[in-house]
């Protein structure tokens, strides 16, 4: 019998091999720690992009992106005005990244923060040896931010702007910029990541969030990304005894995305909230994969993760939450739920528990359907128009998710977006 | 009484379960010398006396297999397999094929009345109903090593038409049926489990419901592993036409061995329009010691095609045996209108694995799937639901509900969820829910304040548990896995 | 019947007896009021022996046998019930099939025969009625989808059934309204006899109007503070805990 593992397919290979060039031919001009990016490189050379064959990548094919050749950004001097218009009107300080780069004339520099910026903002929480994506932004890293909150201090809100500009279309650039954010004892923030731009290119992120004892972050994310680029995130938090990292996340751009968080609840009463929504149509395809692992005791867990899939969009939600030995006590919960607006439209779904400690409560639920063809009908007996009964379902069916922010400027943007992505649709 | 810190610490003791079916048969065997390759599957098919078409079938399979790497994506853990180290055939010397009950060899009579399966038919007056209380007859296929033993109450059966029949037998008397229907739903390639045992299956039952037929008894095979270094390869195969219904019954045990033992079926089953079948289960092959020494490796492919409109696949099972479980009894719902069921226990405890779950293929319109798993684990073992619910493009109207739950007795165990959901048509509608709790104290302490011990108490909320999957096992069926429960679970509490 | 003496118990580490000394004679029916907070629920727990409610000094007999030595089931048998205050839900697991399964396990503790499903039922549905009970419960899933009242009535006829020879009924006035109350109260009450006795915790006077004690005592910080005639729960009544207490104190 053939014990070997087959070998990935010639495009993943190719597509693999493409960075690795790139990377030897930039090593000796990239900042920051020398050993760590090495590491990610040894890593990245090991395994390669990931394919459909791992169970992580399961429903999620990097094809399109693996056959893709990204050039370097260019300079970045693009005058931006546009995308920067289509930020949400939030009164804070912001950092402001095109094309990957730090962009001082675009950026408010935060004062109730410690931010360092000008090299990749390496924390300890990535696996690059465990997520491909991760080795390989750990290889190509070139610049991101490193935000402290002092302990005890509530530093308010703060933007956290990543602006691709495309090159000319057949010029696509990647970037991977790499941000660390840390919360001391007992301080607190509101951190609103947007990711926005045009024409075609990779975003591949990675932000580790270590959140301290009784500190909470509450993280709002936009990814509304030009519907030719590729959106690959991922996010490592730790959150410390008693601290609270409250996310939520609103999907709704890229040909292709996939947002990957990994939250570990370290110590006792601790608490995540995962929620998002996913919103897609077109051909895109929207991955939305969270692992929450709880590692202490009296920890809490909250998801509630909605896709609306139109047109020949694919939504897949993949949701693991482990409960380790020692986890006594934990409180786990999640519900994903689709609906499907079209005969062409997928969703694929994977809630996972691994539960290794007996005296826990958890539970998830997944729902699959369309809009329920009585609320309609009722809607509509009442006078509603069709198209704006559906709208009224819609935003219904989403405020579950929505409704978990305190944030209230920062939800009214979300809600924006969102109201934005359904006019597009209806248009 | 004790006030220790830990309220469930009784619970927590977990003591070897004993396992009653343990004992082995002394009897004369035909064996085939260890190790697979061609020359062995030319070996099997000889002593069958098979048609070439199925040698080549065989070999096909074989071919295939050694291209084939084992799954390794299970929650399981286990050293590799040695599959030349493996004798692929073992049968009673005395007796080459079925006969009638009464050339059986008295040793094999006297061990399947030990298991409590009898296998002498009593006399049925025509039209008497047996009296309350007794048993309903239940024809039995009795499966020992590689070979069918006996098959009881054939001729009843045949006059209602209905053939139930060891799979070796069929493949003689019924070649256009067998041809038709083997591996259409499970065919030779379908994975490494599934090619192994399309190479080297030895024998199992077959079972052909006629038209509008409702099959007049309950039909069961029980199945026995008993030679050392053997492995089961057994395989079973029935079709219900058009209009009929066929209940099935399977049981299996083991000798308590050191070494372990590897049982790899396949299971088919076809459903015609309008037809149903109802496949029920107990599982409980040796499991092993508390250390995790011996015990069966069940790797089984169970797959039923609800190939007519409005036909009905039913599969119930209560898995307690085996070190290693790796089950997935499916239904690929074609037919429109199709119903597709599910219903598990599962219970681990010492060492096993288990990995079981279903895969509901929806390709019909308003095809509707039901799976419930109950999931049970104490000592230090893993328990995974791992299932797949499928709504192809076409299935408008489609509906599936999905419950799982798991419970954990003591802390070194571990319980794991895998559902996957993949939805394409938007009429459809797919529901999974799934929770993982511990008995609560409170619940213990309720019982045992009404004066139940705490063991009984234990039972009782783990039937509890457990009730929605029993209540579809038939009634006698039912009474068998309760106690079953109690004693797989004897021990892992008080 | 029962003597309680010196009786000290904590929870988590947290003294919340302090000194409990009373006396159940056979056939009396002693209430314990007292303000929330004050130990009630904790000595019921205590009684029936729950795991984490740590005994630190003192004795409890019934009988004459040492009962803080037995096993919840073990006190069962002996005949001492507890009426929840939440009575605990348990999924799957049918009443009848429930109390039968207890009362034989009572009635094979006691050396008498048990009793087969036929027999039983015909006991129930006896006990029941009296409840004014519907058959169904008997059917359901024990305290599952019970409303507070129902669950309340579940535990009453739990007792008609075991027949114990001391009831403690902890709390089981609350949440109930004035027709189920005296449904409960006429059940406790026909329950009654020379040879078994009940000890009624409440926070309540209202419940004592229907189940008329021999003896009242008041439990306050973990200890008995007071106690009386059936006219001390008048008192409480109309001046409050605080009067009592503070006269105590």
């Amino acid at each position: 019998m053939n014990a070997l593992a087959p070998l990935p397919p010639a495009w993943l290979r190719e597509g693999a091999a493409a960075f690795l060039s790139r990377y030897e031919g930039l090593r000796e001009r990239l900042p920051g720690d020398v050993a760590v990016r090495a590491a990610g490189a040894a890593a990245f050379r090991g395994r390669g992009l990931p394919g459909m064959r791992e169970e992580a990548w399961h429903y999620t094919s990097l094809r399109a992106l693996a056959e893709t050749r990204f050039a370097e950004p260019l300079t970045p001097v693009a005058d931006c005005a546009t995308l920067m218009a289509r930020l949400p009107a939030l009164d804070a300080p912001r950092l402001v990244f095109v094309d990957g780069r730090f962009r001082d004339d675009l950026s408010l520099v935060p004062t109730l923060a410690a931010v360092r910026v000008g090299g990749p903002g390496y924390g300890t929480l990535a696996q690059p040896g465990r997520e491909q994506m991760v080795a390989l932004n750990t290889m190509l890293a070139e610049d991101g931010a490193t935000i402290e909150v002092a302990e005890g201090a509530d530093a308010g809100t703060l933007l956290l702007v990543s602006l691709g500009t495309g090159g000319p279309p057949d010029r696509p650039v990647a970037f991977h910029p790499r941000h660390a954010l840390r919360l001391g004892t007992g301080a607190r923030l509101v951190l609103f990541e947007v990711a926005l731009g045009a024409g075609g290119y990779l975003h591949n992120a990675v932000l580790e969030v270590s959140v301290g004892a009784d500190a909470a972050l509450t993280h709002l994310r936009l990814q509304d990304e030009s519907s030719a680029a590729f959106h690959v995130s991922t996010l490592y938090a730790e959150i410390a005894a008693r601290g609270t990292y409250d996310s939520f996340a609103l999907a709704l751009g890229a040909r292709l995305a996939r947002m990957e968080v990994h939250a570990r609840l370290a110590g006792k009463g601790a608490a995540a909230h995962l929620n998002a929504a996913q919103l897609l149509g077109g051909a895109q395809h929207g991955d939305f994969t969270t692992v929450v692992t709880h590692d202490a005791p009296h920890c809490a867990s909250r998801q509630t993760v909605k896709n609306v899939l139109a047109g020949r969009s694919r939504g897949v939600f993949q949701g693991r939450i482990e409960v380790a030995r020692d986890a006594q006590k934990t409180d786990g919960y999640q519900m994903n739920q689709a609906l499907l607006l079209s005969a062409e439209a997928e969703i694929d779904s994977k809630p996972q528990l691994e539960i290794y400690a007996d005296d826990v409560k958890c539970s998830h639920g997944a729902t699959v359907g369309e809009l329920d063809p009585e609320q309609m009908f009722y809607l509509r007996s009442r006078g509603i128009p069709a198209p704006e009964a559906r709208a009224m379902l819609v935003r219904a069916f989403l405020a579950a998710a929505f409704e978990p922010i305190t944030h209230a400027a920062g939800r009214a943007a979300l809600e924006a977006a969102a109201a934005g992505w359904w006019e597009r649709q209806a248009s | 009484m004790s006030h220790a810190a830990d309220p469930l610490a009784p619970v927590h003791a977990v003591t070897q379960t004993p396992y009653k079916w343990g004992f082995t048969t002394d009897i004369e065997m035909d064996m085939a010398p260890k190790g697979l390759n061609p020359d062995i599957i030319r070996l099997i098919s000889a002593r069958k006396n098979e048609p070439e078409w199925l040698l080549d079938w065989r070999l096909k399979a074989f071919a295939l297999w050694q291209a084939m790497t084992a799954p390794e994506w299970a929650h399981l853990h286990h050293p590799p397999i040695d599959y030349q180290d493996l004798h692929y055939y073992a049968a009673p010397r005395k007796q080459a094929g079925p006969a009638r009950l009464e050339d059986v060899d008295p040793e094999l009579l006297a061990t399947y009345e030990k298991l409590g399966i009898p296998l002498k038919e009593r006399a049925i007056l025509a039209g008497v109903e047996p009296a309350e209380g007794e048993r309903a007859p239940v024809a039995v296929d009795a499966v020992f090593d590689s070979v069918s033993v006996a098959t009881t109450f054939r001729a009843t059966l045949a006059k209602a038409g209905v053939i139930f029949c060891p799979i070796s037998e069929a493949v003689r008397e019924h070649p256009e049926l067998v041809r038709k229907y083997l591996g259409s739903v499970v065919p030779q390639g379908d994975n490494f489990y599934a090619a192994l045992n399309s190479a080297v299956f030895t024998d199992g039952s077959f079972v052909y419901v006629p038209p509008g037929v409702r099959c007049p008894m309950e039909l069961s095979t029980y199945f026995r592993i008993n030679a050392r270094n053997t492995g089961q390869f057994e395989r079973t195969l029935i079709i219900a036409d058009a209009g009929s219904y066929v209940s099935y019954l399977e049981g299996c045990t083991a000798p308590q061995r050191d070494e372990n033992q590897l049982h790899a079926a396949v299971v088919e089953l076809i459903a015609l329009d309008d037809a149903q079948i109802k496949y029920s289960t107990v599982q409980n092959w040796y499991p092993g010691d508390a250390e995790g020494r011996g015990g069966i490796y069940n790797f089984v492919t169970k797959r039923g095609a609800c190939r007519g409109a409005r036909s009905k696949i039913s599969w119930t099972q209560v898995e307690t045996g085996s070190a290693i479980t790796w089950k997935y009894p499916s239904c690929i719902l074609a037919g429109d209108e199709s119903v597709g069921e599910f219903y598990s226990v599962a219970v681990t405890t010492n060492r096993q694995q288990a990995d079981t779950g279903t895969k509901m293929i929806h390709i019909g319109r308003n095809t509707r799937s039901t799976i419930v798993s109950k999931g049970i684990s104490a000592g230090r073992s893993d328990n995974t639901y791992r299932g797949l619910v499928r709504i192809m493009p076409k299935a408008a109207g489609a509906r599936n509900h999905t419950q799982c739950d798991s419970l954990l007795i003591g802390d070194r165990c571990g319980a794991h969820t895998v559902p996957y959901i993949e939805s394409r048509n938007p009429t459809a509608k797919v529901e999974h829910e799934a929770t993982t709790s511990k008995i609560a104290e409170d619940q213990l302490f309720y019982c045992r304040q009404r004066g139940l011990s705490e063991e009984d108490a234990v039972n009782l909320i783990v039937n509890g548990f457990c009730k929605e999957v029993l209540k579809e096992l038939p009634m006698e069926f039912a009474v068998e896995a309760q106690k079953l429960l109690a004693v797989s679970l004897e021990g892992s509490v008080g | 019947m029962l003597e309680i003496r010196g009786l000290t118990a904590a929870v988590d580490g947290k003294p919340i007896l302090h000194g409990i000394d009373l006396a159940v004679p056979t056939g009396e029916v002693h209430a314990i009021m007292g303000p929330n907070g004050s130990g009630k629920s904790t000595l019921s727990y205590v009684l029936a022996g729950r795991d984490g409610y740590e005994v630190t000094g003192g004795s409890a007999t019934f009988d004459g046998e040492d009962l803080l030595a037995m096993a919840p089931e073990a006190r069962a048998a002996a005949g001492l019930f507890l009426a929840f205050q939440y009575p605990v839900e348990l999924p799957g697991v049918g009443n009848a099939n429930f109390l039968r399964t207890a009362l034989n396990a009572l009635r094979r503790a006691r050396g008498e025969a048990e009793l087969d499903a036929v027999q039983f039922l015909k006991l129930a549905r006896v006990e029941a009625k009296r409840l004014s009970m519907p058959d169904d419960m008997l059917k359901r899933n024990v305290n599952v989808g019970f409303s507070g009242g129902e669950k309340k009535r579940n535990e009453v006829l739990q007792m008609a059934i075991l027949r114990p020879r001391l009831a403690i009924l902890d709390e089981t006035d609350s949440g109930l309204d004035i027709d189920a109350l005296r449904i409960v109260a006429d059940g406790v009450n026909a329950l009654r006899s020379p040879q078994s006795s009940a000890l009624v915790i409440t926070h309540y006077q209202r419940l004592l109007d229907h189940i008329v004690p021999d003896r009242v005592h008041v439990l306050a910080g973990g200890r008995i503070v007071r106690s009386g005639g059936p006219e001390l729960a008048r008192v409480l009544e109309e001046g409050g805990y605080a009067s009592v207490v503070a006269d105590a104190a």
